[in-house]
């Protein structure tokens, strides 16, 4: 790598690095004060980059209307249930984020669940014996789906795409025992695959992403349906692993450990960056906004941690408390997911493929690859929130994945802020926007309302985020 | 006389049916300024990204530093210090000015990006180039002006060790003051080396800061010529006719594309 960039002869040069670069972009340079910071955020807002400020008023709104109109809304028992029952469509609009980063859509991923859910389950109840759960013609069928789907990666050197359908292809053929965690591998390989597959038709073939996920969100509800049969519900809530995951919480020392753990990461992180930014002379937040933005983040971690190790036990006999496995989970994911997109070489393409393909192209950026990758991940993740809203229910059906849980996966993305255009959105929106949407579903459920009602309600807020959207764009158009 | 960094050798390349360029020979020298001329169409631009990788070329040689070389892609073009500044100019409007200049070759160890280290480097060759219209290199591209876009665009492409630019019309979109800053740039990148091919427009231009002056027309190469020898007068005849006197092609008129 060049050091030194070819244009020497500038008196800028060499003695002192920085000094003509302080006088050319002292905004740069100088730490901002929190008017100004204050000040460019409104106007970053007016130029129709509103990130997930809609979606957070509306959270506002919701919490405020749902809060008075029922008496069980705000209660802890709800809220902890609340996490639960939203954390499955979190964590499949997490994996679709990255797909509409590239202005893709993969309408699959609901489906594509069903399946690794119906495989996790079926090793589960039939011991590991996954020849005579499917059948001979079907499991080497299945099989060699696996095997097409590695090599379809390794084509295009995704290599985690290659390594897990592997994985996943031994376990099927070895017929290993029933083990929750395997269990769990297992669904994370068939939906390894499953990405595969679509990434590759869409990438490499050339099928526009909206055709191929529509055929193939058709094509996996039959899988499923044929993997479990007709009428068929599989029981998981049997196996106390799988069903903790969505049902079971950490100990009281658990929960402030985690609390200690996120917070504390946060922080480190998040100051770490600010003032090494600061020392080095970049672009940085005035230092009292960071310290309010972190502060604020510790304060609410800890009254959600005080508030979620009270006992919430409606019954007198039992005790309920901590803080529920779903929150670690869905953590995790968030962080390793945005430090993948914000701080990778990766997710930089990511966004470069999203905004301009072409010019992500001429800077040597492999796009098909990313193109296809992007598929991988989303089903990939799609399985894992497969994993926890099975755990949610206890069972998988043949409607497992099915119905509304891609559209509602969809609209947490979007109603979050994540464009449908491409090159916009971040993990966080898809947090926020599954917590609309969940709360959308708890809340009207708690105020006796039908499931009509929900759809309805939940399409109108998912076309006001679209619109919010279309609007935003066409205002950074204007600017 | 300067040593020839990159020649090209009958070079043909058609997008389907139509033939756009047509046996191309052209000479970039280290350390000169080559105008690339030729109506609207002529196949400039075609010819620039058959050289970066963009478009595979059907026939004819090219070659580095006197070497024969293929390059498939924009990425084996860099590698060679070959940098194009494209005419449409080819960022990502949703990144900032940092990350458009570093895309596809960013900085830092395991596939982790160093920020900083970035910032800075983007930030002094900006401040290099006297560029002090941008506020912050954290700016989107997509609020920046049409000339402060190519100011990135040139910019990116000289933050590279880069041995060959191709400027495609740079100063098209530019204001007096910038314009100046380009021309100012471009004469600079010859001085210390580099091999220069400058698309332009402006007849002015082009004669202050070439040393030849290449001239397509229809797709065929009329004339390469030292600047020193030629006049305005001819060199629009030869952009408009492909012949001036006994300069250019035989036959312009059974030319075609
Ligand atoms: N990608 C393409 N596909 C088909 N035809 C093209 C393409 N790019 C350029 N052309 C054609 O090639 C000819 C030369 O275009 P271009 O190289 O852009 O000219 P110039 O830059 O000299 O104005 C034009 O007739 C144009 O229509
Ligand atoms: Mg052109």
């Amino acid at each position: 790598m060049p050091e030194e960039q070819s244009m020497t002869d500038t008196p800028t040069g060499e003695k002192a690095p920085d000094s003509g670069a302080i006088s050319d972009f002292g905004i740069d340079t100088t730490s901002k004060s929190a008017g100004e910071a204050l000040r460019e955020y409104v106007a970053k807002v007016r130029g129709g980059d509103f990130g997930s400020l809609p979606a957070l008023l509306g959270l506002l709104v919701l919490v405020i209307f749902f809060g008075t109109q029922s008496e069980t809304f705000l209660t802890l028992g709800n809220i902890s249930n609340l996490l639960a029952q939203g954390a499955g469509i979190v964590i499949i609009a997490m994996g679709l984020v990255f797909v509409l980063l590239l202005g893709e859509i993969d309408l699959s991923a609901g489906t594509a669940s069903g399946v690794a859910a119906s495989v996790m389950a079926l090793h589960l109840v039939k011991d590991g014996n996954m020849l005579s759960a499917f059948g001979d013609g079907v499991f080497y069928i299945t099989c060699g789906f696996m095997l097409i789907a590695a090599v379809l990666s390794a084509l295009l050197r995704i290599w985690p795409g290659v390594v897990l359908p592997v994985i996943g292809l031994v376990i099927l053929l070895l017929g290993v025992p029933p083990n929750a965690w395997i269990e769990m591998l297992l669904a994370l390989c068939i939906g390894t695959s499953i990405g595969s597959l679509t990434g590759y038709l869409v990438a490499k073939v050339g099928i526009p992403s909206f055709v191929v996920t529509l055929a193939l969100f058709l094509a996996w509800g039959g899988v499923t349906l044929k993997y479990i049969g007709q009428g068929g519900t599989l029981p998981i809530r049997n196996d106390k692993v799988l069903f903790n995951v969505a049902n079971g919480n950490l100990d009281t020392t658990g929960s402030w450990v985690l609390f200690l753990l996120a917070a504390g990461g946060y922080t480190a992180v998040v100051l770490n960056r600010h003032f090494s930014r600061l020392r080095r002379g970049l672009v940085a937040q005035p230092t009292p906004l960071v310290l309010i933005k972190v502060g604020t983040v510790i304060l609410l971690g800890a009254v959600a941690t005080v508030l979620l190790t009270q006992n919430r036990a409606v019954n007198p006999n039992v005790i309920i408390l901590g803080v529920p496995y779903v929150v670690p989970i869905v953590l995790v994911l968030l962080t390793v997911g945005t430090f993948v997109l914000d701080r990778t070489g990766y997710g930089r393409h990511i966004y470069a493929v999203g905004g301009n393909a072409e010019a992500a192209r001429r800077a040597g950026i492999n796009v098909p690859k990313i193109r296809m990758s992007v598929f991988v991940i989303a089903s990939s993740v799609a399985a894992l929130g497969a994993i926890v809203y099975s755990s949610k229910i206890g069972s998988v059906s043949p409607s497992s994945g099915a119905g509304n849980t891609l559209l509602f996966a969809v609209g947490a993305a979007v109603i979050g802020g994540t464009s449908l255009f491409g090159g916009k959105g971040r993990l966080r929106d898809a947090v926020i926007g599954g917590a609309v949407i969940a709360i959308i579903e708890n809340g009207l459920g708690l105020l006796k309302q039908e499931a009509a009602v929900v759809s309805i309600v939940t399409g109108l807020v998912l076309l006001l985020a679209a619109s919010v959207d279309a609007l935003s764009r066409r205002r950074s158009a204007a600017s | 006389m300067s040593e020839p960094i990159l020649e090209l050798r009958g070079i043909n390349k058609s997008f389907g049916p139509v033939h756009v360029l047509h046996d191309i020979d052209f000479t970039v020298r280290a350390g000169e300024v080559t105008a690339l001329v030729g109506d609207n169409g002529a196949g400039k631009s075609t010819m620039v990204k058959s050289i970066a990788g963009i478009h595979p070329i059907d026939s004819g040689e090219v070659l580095f530093e006197g070497q024969p070389v293929t390059i498939h892609s924009p990425r084996e073009a860099a590698d060679y210090g070959i940098e194009v500044v494209y005419q449409d100019l080819a960022l990502c409007e949703n990144l900032d000015i940092v990350q458009n200049m570093f895309l596809g070759r960013e900085r830092g160890k395991y596939g982790l990006l160093d920020e900083a280290d970035m910032e800075q480097a983007a930030r002094k060759t900006l401040a290099s180039l006297s560029v002090r219209t941008v506020k912050s290199v954290r700016t989107p591209v997509a609020s920046l002006s049409g000339g402060q876009r190519q100011t990135v665009a040139i910019a990116k492409s000289v933050l590279w060790d880069s041995k060959v630019v191709l400027l495609d019309e740079p100063t098209a979109a530019l204001g007096v003051a910038q314009t100046r800053q380009v021309l100012d740039l471009v004469r600079r990148l010859a001085e210390q080396g580099l091999g220069v091919v400058l698309i332009s427009h402006n007849m002015n231009d082009v004669f202050e800061v070439s040393d030849r002056i290449a001239c397509l027309y229809l797709g065929r190469m009329a004339a390469q010529l030292p600047t020193k020898d030629v006049t305005h007068g001819q060199v629009v005849e030869l952009i408009t006719a492909g012949r001036s006197g006994d300069l250019g092609i035989a036959r312009p008129e059974s030319a075609t594309i």
